[in-house]
């Protein structure tokens, strides 16, 4: 395999049904199933077995329509970055699109380089998250650009709280629960569980001011330029 | 011609493959449709490995455990489990139809069940009759005429 499946903060994504699959690649008859060996790996939605399982059912399936479409796989490395990308422009072959089983960071970086070729979502990227245990992964972060978790005990409020309050838990806090289902802890009630293990239940009496989401996706697309990293002129 | 199926049995080396082997051993007669691949246990059985033997021209596929709670690894068997249930669901919706995998579960001393399980299985598969993908499907479909691909350019 590509990498390890070990638990890790990541991008977690999940496959498509194999009905609107099938519909995305209704008009081409050569596809490429590229996978990703990185997050969308380690949550099984499109590392080097899952390319191997939707093509076969891709295969099969258009073969009992009637259709003779070649469905080739490849996974590369990491498919958001250009210089591993490199790799699809020269399998390529005669592939008249791309269905990538990469994130939507992933889709785009290789749509990008390969100007001409129709690439498709074959995944829907759904959050950054971790893995809590085999078969089970929980959003953790939002990326707003500006982390709070110092104060809150190292859980997040923007993620974890439904309302994403700053300065909770609200009055829908019930048995450590959120109103908006049982299923869903109250991240409020976890962050004063663990300041309380802390012994810094005094962070609960500061009051986190206005949030400035100028940092988040509010501000519009957001990017980081490193100068001391950035490709020598 | 009469449709003979083409079975694989994905069996535990420390149950069904034994099973099977006793089922011999006791002169027990099963169809020889059903081709036996063995495994040191059934959680080394994946979704691609069951999907694949369908691509490959399997018109049935067993996966053959230990009983529950017997397995030599713990808990092989029931991954297994949740695999095939998967891919049933999986066969399900890409037409070749779920009831054509299956699980069960027997002990090693368990002889008469291997045959049991195989003679059943076999007659399973031969009343739902050739895979989709097999070849006499895809003649009756050329005899049908050309698949219209307009719009499919």
């Amino acid at each position: 395999m590509l990498s390890e499946r070990d638990g890790a903060e990541m991008i977690v994504a999940e496959q498509k049904p194999l009905e609107e699959i099938r519909k995305l690649i209704a008009p081409y008859d050569r596809v490429l199933l590229l996978g990703c060996g990185t997050c969308v790996t380690v949550c099984f939605a499109g590392g080097e077995k899952e390319v191997g399982v939707l093509a076969a059912a891709l295969r099969m399936a258009e073969r009992i329509d009637g259709r003779d479409v070649m469905v080739s796989e490849l996974t590369i490395h990491r498919q958001c970055e250009p210089e591993f990308v490199g790799e699809v422009r020269d399998k390529l072959g005669d592939a008249q699109a791309v269905l990538s089983l990469g994130c939507g960071v992933g889709v785009q970086a290789v749509a990008a380089a390969l100007p001409g070729v129709r690439v498709l979502p074959g995944l829907n990227t759904k959050f950054m998250g971790e893995t809590v245990e085999p078969g089970f992964w929980r959003e953790a972060c939002l990326g707003c650009g500006n982390c709070v978790l110092d104060l809150t005990g190292g859980i997040c409020p923007i993620a974890r709280c439904s309302k994403s309050l700053l300065n909770g838990p609200c009055g829908g806090s019930e048995g450590g629960r959120c109103e908006i289902s049982k299923d869903v802890e109250c991240a409020w009630q976890l962050i004063y569980d663990r300041l309380s293990q802390l012994g810094r239940l005094d962070l609960m009496e500061e009051i986190i001011p206005l949030k400035d989401w100028s940092t988040a996706h509010a501000g519009g697309p957001r990017k980081i330029v490193r100068p001391d990293l950035a490709k020598l002129t | 011609m009469s449709f003979e199926p083409r079975i694989v049995a994905f069996c535990c080396h420390y149950c069904a493959f034994a099973a099977a082997d006793l089922a011999g051993v006791m002169r027990l007669q099963y169809p020889p449709n059903v081709k036996i691949i063995r495994l040191p246990c059934t959680g080394r059985v994946d979704v691609i490995h069951l999907v694949r033997a369908f691509e490959d021209g399997a018109d049935g596929v067993f996966v053959a455990g230990c009983l529950e709670g017997n397995c030599h690894y713990i808990e092989g068997n029931l991954r297994a489990k949740r695999r095939v249930r998967y891919t049933q669901k999986l066969l399900d919706e890409v037409g070749i139809g779920g009831q054509r995998l299956d699980m069960f579960n027997m002990s090693s001393a368990e002889g008469p069940k291997f045959a049991q399980v195989a003679s059943e299985f076999t007659e399973r598969i031969r009343g739902l009759g050739p895979s989709p993908l097999s070849p006499v499907h895809e003649e009756s479909r050329a005899e049908a005429g050309p698949v219209n691909m307009a719009g499919i350019a």
